[in-house]
């Protein structure tokens, strides 16, 4: 298929593809169907909790699949071996404040087994040239949830307090941390290090830099030490425009680690999202690490001229006068000369096509 | 380059106070508070382009990239909990969500609480939090008739002053949280407006603690 016959959509797909493919992904596909159960179990890990169900023919409660990710992890093989994994697949969920189910188109990859720093950053690096494939206007922001938990870890409260106070981080509510730490009694200096943290935002190399000089945690700095390998592979990778943004909070039950969200120019919302999810393998019985990233490839038709209609460069007309084998003829040669081409009847209302092949009663007057 | 920040602001009393900090900080734009029918406006200097619409609606404008940032009170911000970042408290607008009721209202916990609200989302999650079983009546508008006429035990509203429901023989019963004016971004666009965005959001809380 020729690119400029494809969808934005179909275009960026299939260009992803080829990136994952050619760093030795391998595709992946899975069903449909996956049981209910895996999601009632792993409510928190999906994007919104309201599952598609019906009754399979055993009577058995199937979902369509909301979620790639918790297909693949559960079909993984724990035998000690690495694989990388690519995916295009579509899932059904109810959006963020929307009133109903869609169907989302999402590619992306995972790698599942030994996760050492090469893998992180090449999955990094995936990341980045996913979102330069989209547009060279993008961002991708980076974290390490072991920075903030670190802090977190020094202050006796609660999974429930530690949850309220990552929603202000991804909040940037700086107001609304001090409120709720003064509420909590979290100590000062706990509260000094998060609103560091959450106002240290910008290109990763120099942020790091700077977030390295306040005063943190051994914990948290362990987590700054992976952050600036990630930075170093970008680097020698030759890849730009990823920043340092401790907004990025995913759920601490099922991520660990690295954290990431990327974002293009044009598009109102994130349109890729990844981490570091060993969390979840311990979850599911499974042992090993794993990282991966989605990109939702729906957002795309949001990006200027996603949405232009596809019309054929030739048009040919046709009315009751003209030998069905004229035409034949006419659009063979168009064919010969590598034009599209779409036939119609004179009267029917005309799409703009830059030729225009007359087969009527009046041109061959 | 700079680039234009596009603002929505809430249509009403609160908007106006929040354009007029934002004129305080450097952002103004006159042709705003004039009598006519235009739907924009905009300030190329200054980098800004406000629009009015409903207080409730700033959120969705903000969320799907419509607008860049707005205006918009917390009771709406915990209602729809949109994706959103929350960068500024302007300290106005100030009111408590409050549960409220007859002043002699005490709640028995002998069947399910009768909540009337035109906020489900916060109602129900405090209640959550309490493992308190309730129904859910929501109303649009004069909330504070529902327990008067019965239809409710208690409910759920912003208070201002508490004036109208002492009227009214009510009165608050318990706090929920305090509810002010917010300035809001959307996500994705503070990413590529950054820049501009932090600069009117400090120019802002310099004039907020002025």
């Amino acid at each position: 298929m020729k690119p400029e016959t494809m969808t934005t959509q179909e275009r960026i797909g299939f260009e992803l593809r080829e990136l994952y493919l050619s760093c030795g992904y391998r595709p992946y596909k899975v069903g449909k169907f996956e049981e209910y159960d895996l999601y009632m179990r792993n409510k928190k890990f999906l994007a919104s909790e309201q599952v598609l169900t019906f009754s399979d023919t055993n009577g058995k409660l199937k979902a369509l699949k909301p979620d790639v990710t918790l297909s693949i992890v559960k079909n993984a093989k724990d035998d000690g071996r690495t694989q990388k994994l690519c995916y295009s697949e579509t899932v059904y969920r109810v959006p963020r404040n929307a009133y109903g189910f869609r169907e989302i188109v999402q590619t992306g990859l995972e790698c599942i087994g030994r996760v050492d720093d090469y893998a992180a950053g090449e999955v990094l690096m995936l990341a980045a040239r996913s979102l330069e494939k989209i547009s060279p206007r993008y961002v991708l922001d980076v974290s390490d949830v072991g920075v903030l938990s670190g802090v977190l870890a020094e202050e006796p409260i609660g999974d429930g307090e530690c949850a309220k106070l990552l929603s202000l981080v991804g909040e940037k509510n700086l107001h609304g941390l001090a409120d709720a730490c003064a509420e909590m009694g979290v100590s000062a200096l706990t509260q000094e290090r998060l609103a560091k943290l959450v106002t240290a935002c910008g290109p990763l190399q120099e942020t790091l830099e700077r977030v390295e000089s306040l005063d943190l945690p051994q914990t948290s700095r362990e987590a700054l030490a992976g952050l600036k390998r990630m930075s170093d592979m970008l680097g020698v990778y030759g890849v730009g425009n990823v920043n340092l943004d401790f907004s990025v909070v995913n759920d601490m039950d099922y991520y660990n680690g690295l954290v990431f969200r990327g974002f293009v120019e044009g598009i109102p919302a994130g349109i890729l999202a990844g981490g570091r999810y060993d969390n979840l393998l311990l979850r599911m019985g499974k042992h090993g690490e794993a990282i991966g990233f989605a990109v939702y490839l729906d957002q795309l038709e949001r990006l200027s001229g996603a949405k232009t209609a596809h019309e054929a460069e030739a048009l040919v007309l046709y009315d009751d006068t003209t030998d069905p084998l004229e035409i034949v003829r006419a659009t063979e040669t168009l064919r010969a000369r590598g034009l599209s081409f779409r036939v119609q009847r004179e009267e029917e209302p005309c799409p703009n096509c830059r030729e225009i092949v007359r087969l009527t009663k009046e041109a061959n007057v | 380059m700079k680039r234009i920040i596009n603002v929505a602001l809430p249509k009403g009393r609160l908007g106006e106070k929040a354009y007029a900090l934002f004129a305080r900080a450097g952002y103004d734009c006159p042709e705003l508070l004039e009598e006519n029918r235009k739907l924009t406006f905009e300030n190329e200097a200054a980098g800004v382009r406000y629009f009015w619409v409903k207080p409730s609606d700033v959120a969705i404008y903000v969320e799907r990239g419509a607008a860049d940032i707005g205006v918009a009170g917390k009771d709406i911000l915990s209602e729809y909990a949109p994706d959103v970042y929350e960068l500024l408290d302007l300290k106005m607008g100030k009111c408590r969500m409050c549960v409220a009721g007859p002043k002699d209202f005490s709640d028995a916990h002998t069947g399910i609480l009768r909540v009337a609200t035109k906020f489900p989302a916060i109602a129900r999650r405090y209640y959550a939090a309490q493992s308190r079983e309730i129904d859910v009546i929501r109303l649009n508008g004069s909330i504070e008739l529902a327990p008067i006429l019965g239809l409710s035990d208690v409910i759920v509203d912003i208070v201002e002053t508490g004036k109208t429901l002492a009227e009214n023989g009510l009165g608050v019963l318990e706090e929920i949280e305090p509810v002010s004016a917010r300035l809001i971004a959307n996500k994705a666009h503070y990413k590529f407006k950054g820049e501009e965005i932090e600069a009117l959001r400090k120019k802002l809380e310099q004039a907020v603690n002025a």
